[in-house]
């Protein structure tokens, strides 16, 4: 017990660091490519920068950014494994102790009172599949800059695919400069109203670099990308082809009389480290 | 590209433009959302302020904890249009300019052109590299904020876009 306790500390340490001080390995590939194509001045420096900060916060071992999220935990357990209330509680303890001797942000506080912001209010989800093998933990830390514009839009079942399209792209527009463009859009489609957001969460872990396994899927993401990146808003909002690099899209089935979507966006430093446990 | 390197130098600072890239040295108070309110009721309530705001210029930002081995941790912006609300009387006190991201409201526009302000984007979700044009961080007041408190930075050669121009001019279509 003591060696799997020590053994869980020691990869949750891993895990607050590998999200918190390194540009995803998806990313630094797709946020490159949007640097070498960019041809305007100004965001061909915003993505210049992005790429310096991605060098200084791992040889510095600094947070990306200095908002360091609303620590979200996916806890996915496979076939024949038992998840307890003290795995559960052990793993929110270790990120709350990892986080704080990382030196990242103290940034949650009661959402009423307001007092002085802790470490502690970590959201944690924990689900069931039978396609993964032991347990898997992944850190989402979620800013706020772009969790602020998330959007839940409850359609007629008899909507027709372009109204989705146009209600995404209004998401965007209003997110705008402030949300850290480019983005990475996350979208849930069907569930209940609460499923869909979670699931847009979700699809914002998936990597960014490669095709949508759901044929229908894949073009619609697609689609909606060279949409998005017409609108011109562009690389810290200063205009060019980057306002998004990647639309990743999950669907679950929904009630016949309804059609949630649900759109969770990331700013360009979007963090997540994944780790088998057991 | 423009460098200005004169702390607090107004007449330098009115005369950019918009769209232009500057590398700044002087000094910065962070302050965001909760140090906003605060500064704000006291004025309202003609309370006497922490802080002599002539000539300062106001950052929006709320950084890590500093590593030991460090002078500041990870410093970005955060979204300054959360701040609009409490710019009019800041600036009434002679707030010289605001740093922080995004665009923002009209009326703000309006009164930076009034008071012959400025407002400066900083290169958002950039932390860690921002951090290295910090040469020092004290804190000034409101340590029960936490990362909200009050810091005084000095910076050196620290990246900025004119955001909003003393004439009110954007770089942001509205």
């Amino acid at each position: 017990m003591r060696k799997d306790s020590k053994d869980i500390s020691k990869k949750i340490k891993k895990l607050v660091e590998k999200a918190s001080f390194s540009l995803r390995y998806d990313l630094k590939k797709v946020i490159g490519k949007a640097f070498r194509e960019e041809k305007q001045k100004l965001p061909k420096q915003a993505l210049g920068w992005i790429l310096d900060n991605a060098k200084a916060a791992k040889k510095g071992k600094l947070a990306l950014c200095q908002d360091t999220g609303l620590p979200v935990l996916f806890i996915e357990a496979g076939k024949n494994q038992n998840i307890t209330y003290s795995l559960v509680n052990k793993i929110k303890k270790e990120v709350v102790k990892y986080y704080q001797k990382s030196y990242l942000r103290r940034s949650m506080t009661d959402p009423l009172l307001r007092k002085k912001p802790k470490y502690k209010g970590i959201i944690s989800h924990i689900q069931f599949s039978p396609k993964i093998e032991g347990i898997r933990v992944t850190l989402f830390p979620k800013g706020f800059g772009s969790e602020n514009k998330t959007q839940l839009k409850m359609f007629n079942p008899t909507a027709d695919i372009s109204q989705i399209e146009n209600f995404i792209l209004n998401c965007i527009k209003q997110a705008g400069p402030e949300s850290c463009p480019p983005f990475f859009v996350g979208v849930g489609i069907g569930g209940t109203a609460d499923q869909a957001l979670l699931l847009a969460k979700k699809a914002l872990i998936d990597r960014v670099d490669i095709a949508n396994s759901d044929e229908y899927l894949d073009s619609l993401e697609k689609r909606i990308l060279r949409k998005i990146n017409k609108l011109n808003i562009g690389a810290m909002g200063l205009g060019g082809k980057s306002t998004a690099l990647a639309v990743k899209i999950k669907k679950i089935p929904t009630h016949i009389a309804g059609l949630p979507v649900g759109v969770n966006i990331s700013c360009h430093a979007l963090r997540s480290a994944t780790l088998r446990i057991k | 590209m423009k460098i200005i390197n004169i702390s607090q130098d107004k007449g330098a600072i009115r005369k950019l433009k918009a769209g232009e890239q500057i590398l700044f040295s002087g000094i910065f108070y962070t302050a965001r959302d909760q140090a906003h309110q605060r500064l704000v009721e006291a004025i309202q309530t003609k309370k006497k302020l922490p802080i002599n705001l002539e000539n300062k210029i106001i950052y929006y930002c709320g950084a890590t904890e500093t590593p030991p081995d460090k002078v500041i941790g990870s410093c970005g912006p955060t979204t300054s249009n959360r701040m609009d609300l409490f710019v009019e009387p800041l600036l009434k006190k002679g707030l010289l300019a605001m740093v922080g991201k995004g665009r923002r409201g009209q009326e703000v526009k309006v009164l930076i052109k009034k008071h012959k302000a400025a407002y400066f984007l900083a290169p958002s979700g950039c932390g860690a590299m921002l951090s290295k044009f910090v040469l020092a961080k004290k804190l000034i007041c409101f340590p029960e904020l936490g990362t909200e408190a009050i810091y005084r930075l000095e910076v050196k050669n620290f990246p900025l876009i004119v955001g909003i121009d003393s004439r009110g001019k954007s770089i942001y279509k509205l």
